[in-house]
């Protein structure tokens, strides 16, 4: 729980607000056209009930009095109330489908600024989050805002004007009952209050556990191979359960308390018409109450009657809007997530040279590419891209306290491969982590092409860096499209060479459609090496100057990684590459190679030199010793 | 063939509530329909005549009756909440259970973003509509009656005119629901896609930041969102005639009554007051029927959801159990008898061809090719995770589809190739192995593993917690509580699937010296990637393109094998071990 839960009114009003702005924002005319709807179909309503009224007194009575009747004047009364009928349906339709638009519309927009803020929030939040949870606030508690705003909105705006209308005819008949009335509905007040709030925190942990067991179901599922192969189901059932049982607790809580509203409220409303009945009936008889006769209490009973009827309408959509005002705080907390902080200003452009051999900037693709480094004079400088990563004393802790990176200092010239070997949780894959600023550091630790890492905007830096992780994550699409995923403007060829490259085109060649078999499920029915090919070829196609390869060939058998490595060093060919592997063969012929235990790096040189040195490099490759 | 379910045979306990709640709704109604013919006495005897005593008799009978009604009104409202959540929750849980049952080909007929679907905003709409049903559309229809029945009583011949709305209404409703239907069908199947995008790219995330491909995954969700906004939209809006529909009729009837009805009083038929009557109970009506479009919006709604809800319940897993099953699986031998398998079950396109295989209990078969030969394929088969589409896998000498799958899997532990750790302790997921091991075994699994060393190192040891999908450990820390987890079943047949490969040297011969040592009698299926993993294997299998191309101990295949000869000189020259 958040500190701020302490003060849910504050956010309740807050979270409206917001929501308002949603349906502002967009669909402010449709909105003001609602209104205007809700507001004839209820005048016309309200109007063909007089008008129903009058109808015998003025014309039914009348005809009962000739002697020869003659009906034109009923028959021109009952057209002018098929009109109004008419006119309240036809409006009644109106707002309904606008109000369909609308809600729909703040739905789609919720959603699509939610991916969109998704998008710039740093990994630390994909790594400390339930994936299923994340997803519950796509579907169920954008949901929640459905019913609200298309069913619940015009509703209690319709049965506000109905209680504004009542109140204005009992204010202008008697001051003195109205008061009573009043007193009525500061009881009913009261009562919503006190439910609405009970109901509110049971919807709001209901919301909470129906997004614990979307995570649960998520987790379970993508594991679901270990679960049967372990016979672990009916522990996952119990798991199961449990969750499940938590939010059948708190959802009927919620809806009991919704539910138990309404007959409350209907019936202090009848309370209220016998308490005016007597009381008015006992003012009016026994004389002291001025001015009240026994028509204006009737007259008010009718009055007090059209103010419940609407107040228990009310009431009947109020487990919706309850509902909904927690979805959308769940909504909004994922919307106020800090986003990833940038505040990088050197970009990464395409340039050429000029006659003087001075670079500049163009739009063509030129294939070389330089950082456009603004200067305090309001120019701009530009210096090649070339991947010359340095790092200067970098230490990091993903935790305060718990210090992963000991005084890192490295460098990388262009062109050279640099690799890291060393136990598992020496901290490898945190200095990947570091470079493409997933995480980041203090300023000035990390330079690249001269420039601190921080100074260069994310995208950018990440543009200009290759990245083959260990785990691999294939999208929904065909093969070709999961290749070109590295670089969007790729032709075919481009995408079937960097699939040579990476030897997958064979094998991709075997697939039923070749390359335009569809990949479903994380490419579920491909094997975990050939799913690793194809990520190096997602790479490759980026073509960067700078790649950095996490584990990339572990699931490679050792002769298929011998290819993609031929084909990766001459792609790579004068860039930088950092490989990070366990297999000693991956990284034999790089240029250096780091050594690293504990977070620090214990010995560096290339691989005669580490052998000859006879230290931990040279026992991790005769397998006498392992680094712990 | 088994009996379908419904989803009535869900609501199981809560029966009782189901049908308490429209009791006492009707009750409730009962004291609706009468309060306001007592506040109507009470204004016309009491307040009009100016007779206080009335007025009291009247007051009284009143608040009894609201408080009454209050009473009922509430107990229905706790019964319905109680029904309709708790039904909801008896349909996740039968759901759920069906889920645990299902094959990976079944699991991939649905994906994992619409089984999501239907467990999570399903059931929130069939619970709403339940909830509907069992109070709203209860109690309308009988305030429809009362009403129509008393108009009848005031005048047979004017009430006659609701029968003929009807059928209009009817066949309005009727072709509002079904046009509308389909397109609900549609609107959620685009949910379960709409959760695939996001899932995939939580799960990708540091893919699509490390290509910037942020505005891309944007436009690759908005589309959805989108379609998800038109089909819904449209949907909805067929759903908007419903009310003016109901209205035009209500009010079509009340003009008809109107005119008619004048002319009954003229004739002397009708009293004014009676025509008086008949109008409010014709507001009634309207209002129940308002009422009842409203209910009907959520069932039209709630039908698409039933239906995808009873598809995964009626869903019946292709693996299945044999009638009369083995339970007790004898020893570890494995017998494959000219094997074929096709992920497409088409024989066609088989990745696993005629493979056969004898291996004795106890011996320690490796298994080596290069990326895509179909090992992890192979050795899927035997404890049935896939069942052969040609030959058959026997262990312990039986058929293993005459097994009880449980039996079977309990005696086959698999360390998986894309190792799954769960969120929990280590003790946790350790225990996934064995539910009863003690701590002792916990440490004696994790010893053989050689993953105790780097536990203790952690400052909370074996009360680690271990995140989501194990994402604060390293990989082969991973892999060696993986290990561990298996060690701890004490299966007869252990497979490990690359399950070492970000273990280094050093511990991996640790490891398989514990294997020999502590644990002889288990056969042991070993594939790696390099030939230190296995060359001391009793047989090591060379597979190549789906079929074993050559089968011998380490000496035969050096001298047999071209392909064997191949790998293993090339992870040698240099000398010393390659890798570690």
């Amino acid at each position: 729980m958040k500190p701020d839960h302490a003060r849910p009114s504050v956010k309740k009003s807050q979270t409206i607000r917001r929501l308002l702005r949603y349906v502002g924002r967009g669909y402010a005319v449709k909105f003001v056209l609602v209104l205007i709807c809700i507001m004839v179909s209820a005048i016309a309503s309200v109007s063909a009930a007089l008008f129903l009224g009058s109808l015998i007194d003025d014309y039914i009575t009348p005809l009962l009095a000739m002697d020869n009747p003659v009906f034109d004047g009923l028959i021109h009364a009952l057209i002018l109330m098929g009109c109004l009928y008419l006119t309240g349906a036809l409006c009644a339709l109106a707002y309904n489908r606008l109000m369909v638009t609308i809600s729909q519309g703040v739905q789609k927009k919720i959603r699509d600024d939610l991916f969109s803020h998704m998008q710039s929030l740093p990994i630390k939040y994909f790594d400390t989050h339930a994936h299923g949870d994340i997803m519950s606030i796509y579907t169920n508690d954008v949901d929640t805002l459905r019913q609200m705003l298309s069913q619940s909105i015009p509703q209690v705006i319709n049965s506000m004007m109905m209680i504004v209308v009542a109140l204005i005819g009992m204010l202008t008949t008697d001051l003195l009952l109205t008061g009573v009335v009043i007193l009525c509905v500061a009881a009913m007040l009261g009562v919503t209050r006190f439910l609405a709030g009970r109901s509110g925190r049971h919807f709001v942990r209901q919301q909470v556990k129906l997004g614990d067991l979307n995570g649960y179901i998520e987790e379970m599922i993508n594991g679901q191979k270990v679960v049967k192969v372990f016979c672990h189901e009916e522990e996952a059932q119990e798991g199961f359960d449990a969750v499940n049982d938590a939010l059948f607790e708190s959802a009927d809580k919620a809806n009991k308390y919704a539910n138990i509203l309404m007959p409350i409220l209907i019936n202090i409303g009848n309370i209220q018409y016998v308490i005016i009945a007597m009381a008015g009936g006992a003012l009016a008889l026994s004389g002291i109450g001025s001015g009240i006769t026994l028509g204006v209490i009737a007259t008010f009973l009718q009055l007090s009657k059209s103010l419940s009827n609407p107040i228990s309408q009310i009431s009947q959509q109020l487990n919706s809007v309850v509902m909904a005002l927690a979805g959308a705080q769940r909504i909004f907390d994922l919307m106020d997530e800090p986003a990833e902080e940038d505040h990088g200003t050197v970009t990464l452009v395409n340039v050429a040279f000029d006659q003087d051999d001075k670079l500049y900037e163009t739009k063509e693709h030129t294939n070389l590419w330089a950082w456009k480094v603004p200067q305090e004079d309001g120019s701009y400088k530009y210096t090649k891209l070339a991947g010359d990563v340095r790092f200067d004393h970098v230490d990091f802790a993903y935790e305060e306290g718990k210090t992963i990176l000991h005084d890192i200092s490295l460098f990388a010239k262009p062109g050279q491969k640099l690799a890291f070997v060393g136990a598992t949780g020496a901290g490898k894959t945190t200095i990947t982590n570091l470079i493409n600023r997933f995480y980041d550091i203090a300023d000035g630790k990390i330079h690249y092409d001269g420039i601190s890492i921080n100074d260069i905007k994310k995208t950018d830096l990440r543009r200009s860096l290759g990245i083959v992780l260990q785990d691999t994550n294939l999208f929904t699409g065909t093969v070709r499209e999961n290749i070109r995923y590295g670089n969007l403007d790729a032709t075919d060829e481009e995408v079937e060479a960097a699939a040579v490259l990476a030897n997958a085109d064979d094998f991709i060649r075997r697939l039923p459609q070749g390359y335009d078999t569809m990949l479903t499920g994380n490419g579920a029915n491909l094997s975990q090496g050939q799913r690793q090919l194809i990520a190096i070829a997602r790479a490759a196609v980026a073509d960067p100057p700078v790649m950095i390869l996490d584990e990339a060939t572990s699931s490679i058998d050792t002769r298929t990684e011998a290819i993609v490595q031929r084909g990766m060093d001459s792609l790579m060919c004068g860039r930088t590459v950092f490989v990070i592997a366990h297999r000693l063969s991956t990284v034999r012929n790089s240029d250096a190679i780091m050594v690293l235990d504990h977070g620090r790096i214990v010995e560096r040189g290339d691989h005669e030199d580490l052998i000859a040195q006879h230290g931990v490099y040279y026992q991790l490759y005769t397998g006498a010793f392992e680094l712990e | 063939m088994k009996k379908k379910r419904s989803l009535i045979s869900c609501i199981q306990e809560f029966k009782r509530d189901t049908i308490l709640t429209p009791i006492f709704v009707i009750g409730e109604v009962a004291f609706d329909v009468f309060i306001p013919m007592m506040t109507g006495k009470l204004l016309d005897e009491g307040v009009k005549a100016g007779n206080m005593s009335r007025i009291f008799q009247y007051g009284i009978l009143v608040v009894v009756m609201a408080l009454m009604a209050l009473l009922l009104g509430a107990l229905s409202g706790r019964f319905a909440a109680r029904a309709s959540t708790g039904f909801s929750r008896n349909l996740r849980r039968e759901m759920y259970r069906n889920v645990q049952k299902f094959s990976f080909a079944n699991i991939d007929k649905f994906s994992t973003g619409g089984i999501i679907t239907r467990l999570t905003t399903d059931v929130t709409n069939v619970q709403m509509a339940f909830m509907m049903i069992i109070r709203i559309a209860v109690r309308c229809p009988i305030m429809l009656i009362c009403a129509w029945g008393l108009t009848f009583s005031i005048n047979p011949k004017l009430a006659l005119i609701f029968l003929i709305v009807i059928p209009v209404l009817a066949v309005g409703l009727l072709v509002i629901m079904k046009s509308a239907h389909p397109l609900f069908e549609r609107v959620f199947k685009k949910y379960d896609w709409l959760n695939n995008v996001v899932q995939e790219n939580l799960l990708g995330i540091r893919v699509v930041k490390s290509f910037v491909r942020e505005d891309h995954e944007r436009e690759k969700f908005g589309k959805v969102s989108n379609e998800i906004y038109m089909d819904f939209t449209k949907a909805e809006k067929i759903l908007s005639f419903n009310m003016p529909l109901m209205q035009l009729c209500v009010y079509g009837c009340m003009l008809t009554v109107s005119w008619l009805g004048a002319n009954l009083v003229v004739g002397g038929q009708l009293t004014t007051g009676q025509l008086t009557s008949m109008f409010s109970y014709i507001m009634m009506i309207l209002m129940s029927l308002m009422m009842l479009s409203m209910v009907l919006v959520q069932i039209v709604l709630a039908r698409a959801s039933a239906e995808r809800i009873v598809e995964l319940l009626n869903e019946e897993s292709d693996l299945k159990n044999g009638p009369d099953p083995v339970k007790e699986v004898k020893d570890g031998s494995v017998v494959f008898e000219n094997v074929g398998f096709s992920y497409a079950r088409d024989p066609e396109k088989e990745c696993l061809k005629g493979v056969d295989l004898t291996i004795r209990s106890g011996e320690t078969v490796g298994i080596l090719g290069g990326t895509g030969t179909s090992k992890t394929t192979l050795v899927q088969l035997i404890p049935r995770l896939y069942d052969a589409t040609e030959g058959r896998v026997l262990v312990g000498g039986v058929d293993v589809r005459d097994y009880d799958m449980e039996a079977l899997r309990e005696q086959v532990a698999m360390v998986l190739q894309k190792n799954v750790l769960f969120s929990g302790t280590i003790k946790e997921n350790l225990r996934w192995g064995n539910k009863e091991a003690t701590d002792e075994e916990l440490v004696r699994a994790c010893e053989l593993a050689q993953a105790d060393g780097f536990i203790r190192e952690f400052p909370d040891q074996y009360d680690t917690h271990i995140e989501q999908g194990g994402s604060n450990v390293s990989g082969g820390q991973k892999q060696r509580l993986c290990i561990a987890r298996a060690l701890l079943k004490k299966p007869r047949i252990l497979i490990l699937d690359d399950s070492t490969s970000a273990v280094d040297t050093k511990t991996d011969a640790l490891i398989r010296k514990a294997f020999r040592e502590e644990i002889p009698d288990t056969t042991k299926f070993i594939i790696a990637q390099r030939i230190s993993s296995i060359e001391d294997a009793d047989q090591i299998l060379v597979m190549d393109g789906g079929r074993v191309a050559a089968m011998g101990t380490h000496e035969e295949l050096l001298g047999s094998c071209d392909i064997y000869r191949e790998i293993y000189e090339s992870q040698t020259k240099g000398g010393g071990e390659d890798e570690a």
